[in-house]
């Protein structure tokens, strides 16, 4: 099987060719350097990202506290991890770095606030 | 009348760090003037992540990024004053602003530092026909609304211009449950950085239209469809080619504009190309004691590189405080072939310590060309490229060595060559 993508690691962007078997990188191609090549791998076996994103706030000086993953996550994970945040609620104050969801969607990874809210009442 | 050394207009990431700077340098009496209610500027609703790679080593969002700044800002206890909105700066360097407390305010200060940021060009400066209904914003005042106050502005969405702001909304209307039907660009190359075209678009299979542009806009209320066509190299529609899209919101991404309507009425001079001030090597403009940093000088696509202006304009304003002068501007950076401008635009080597970084955008998109730094009639740098884009700033750094070199140089011209 083929695989195209377009390498992210430098501005040339260059359109890259994955060949696969068994979900195993057999060979890349169109790649002017080593990154490409690395890039093609991790996006062809395990693709991650990072998720920012944002959950209601109760008595806070905002209405929305935006949040993140703190590592990265498998990229199939994304819609079931947003669609667990928008039933989430916090209360102020947050800081910085707080735990929102512990283990978010079984992924081992946490979601933390982004942001310092400071409380309104 | 207050009295402050320096004044910076502005608590975004350019006036956060100018201010640091300035402080570090010996500066005490300054005071911060921004118009929201928190400090911080467009980095509070870039809640992606992305954000200073270059300073801090590691990717932070927008918000975690300014909040380092802001915390650093109050340890050093420097003032500020929020939801103060700066009316008028004379050539006097005073400065007239406004909130619901003091009033009006009248300040005095030794120094200035220009910090106002940039904003969107809205519908109005592209001229899109059709009906003027309910649903069309500016893809950063969507960001707003969705990041900040926590609603959404649509369900069905397409984007006009695929600058990062643009990419960044297209995912993030989508995870917010919205379906975004297409990012349209005009040129025939995206605005934006490659990686947002590939983690924004390409992830959601959110399809980009390059050399098309909205021809029509239909609804009379609220936004039902907007049509769309391939544009011609003039880019101008091309008949047959247009296509329907149902949607309920149009987002333009179509570019921003640094903000000067102060800088303007002060009689600063200011660039046709960047629409900023024309800075020197120190970051002054040409009214003495005034400097300028960040998107209100020309717009960056890295804050890194906001942050790293903004402490020389710092440096150089709490310099002037002390009494330094920067004299005349000896030599003029010429953009030319490619080359739409430079940041600084002026030069005076004195005040040179080491080296100074130049920074510009070019004209198009170049494959396997050359930078070429030409001091008067001499190539003192040519260094290969293998993909310039209007997208992406460039770099180039001058050493106090070549300004030795070429002593009593008067023009540096930089230019994109062939070879």
């Amino acid at each position: 099987m083929k695989k195209e993508l377009t390498c992210i690691g430098c501005p040339i962007g260059c359109s890259l060719e994955v060949d696969l078997e068994d979900n195993n990188v057999i060979k890349v191609t169109g790649n002017v350097c080593k990154r490409g090549a690395d890039y093609a791998v991790k996006e062809c076996t395990n693709p991650t990202r990072i998720v920012t994103s944002s959950v209601v706030v109760e008595n806070g000086e905002i209405d929305v506290v935006p949040v993140k993953t703190e590592n990265d996550i498998p990229k199939d994970k994304i819609f079931d991890v947003v669609n667990e945040l928008r039933n989430v609620k916090v209360k102020a104050p947050i800081n910085v770095g707080d735990i929102i969801v512990e283990n978010i969607c079984g992924t081992s990874v946490n979601i933390i606030a982004t942001r310092k809210v400071e409380s309104s009442l | 009348m207050q009295q402050y050394d320096l004044v910076i207009i502005g608590g975004g990431p350019a006036g956060l760090a100018a201010a640091i700077s300035a402080k570090d340098s010996g500066i005490d009496n300054i005071l911060i003037l921004e118009r929201d209610d928190s400090l911080g500027g467009i980095l509070n609703q870039c809640i992606h992540n992305g954000f200073g790679l270059h300073t801090f080593k590691e990717e932070l969002t927008g918000p975690e990024y300014a909040q380092k700044f802001i915390d650093m800002v109050e340890e050093k206890r420097i003032t500020y004053k929020l939801k103060t909105m700066v009316l008028s700066l004379t050539k006097d360097k005073i400065i007239t602003a406004v909130n619901g407390e003091d009033g009006i305010l009248e300040i005095k200060a030794k120094a200035v530092i220009l910090a106002m940021g940039c904003r969107e060009r809205p519908r109005g400066a592209i001229n899109i026909p059709g009906s003027r209904c309910a649903g069309i914003y500016t893809a950063g005042a969507a960001q707003k609304f969705v990041n900040i106050d926590g609603y959404m502005p649509g369900k069905e969405v397409v984007i006009l211009g695929s600058g990062d702001i643009g990419l960044i909304m297209a995912r993030r209307m989508t995870l917010e449950g919205a379906k975004v039907k297409a990012v349209v660009e005009v040129m025939p190359y995206s605005g934006g950085l490659k990686r947002n075209i590939v983690q924004c678009l390409d992830d959601f299979c959110i399809p980009l239209k390059l050399s098309h542009t909205v021809i029509d806009v239909k609804g009379k209320d609220r936004v039902e469809g907007v049509v769309i066509a391939m544009v011609d190299e003039n880019r101008r529609p091309i008949e047959g080619t247009e296509e329907y899209i149902t949607c309920d919101t149009l987002l333009l991404s179509v570019g921003l504009v640094p903000e000067n309507e102060l800088s303007r009425n002060a009689e600063i001079s200011l660039s046709p190309v960047t629409g900023g001030p024309m800075v020197n090597e120190s970051m002054q403009t040409n009214m003495e004691g005034v400097f300028a940093c960040g998107n209100v000088l020309h717009v960056h696509d890295l804050v890194d590189y906001v942050t790293l202006e903004s402490y020389n304009a710092g440096i150089n304003a709490a310099k002037y405080i002390k009494g330094k002068e920067f004299k005349e501007n000896k030599i003029e950076i010429m953009a030319v072939e490619g080359v739409r401008y430079t940041v600084p635009k002026y030069v005076n080597p004195e005040n040179i310590d080491k080296s100074i970084d130049v920074r510009f955008r070019v004209g198009d998109v170049y494959k396997d060309k050359y930078i070429s730094v030409y001091f008067d009639e001499n190539r003192e740098i040519h260094s290969k490229k293998r993909v310039l884009a209007p997208g992406e700033m460039e770099t180039v750094k001058l050493t106090k060595a070549m300004f030795e070199k070429y002593d009593g140089c008067k023009t540096i011209t930089i230019k994109v060559e062939g070879e």
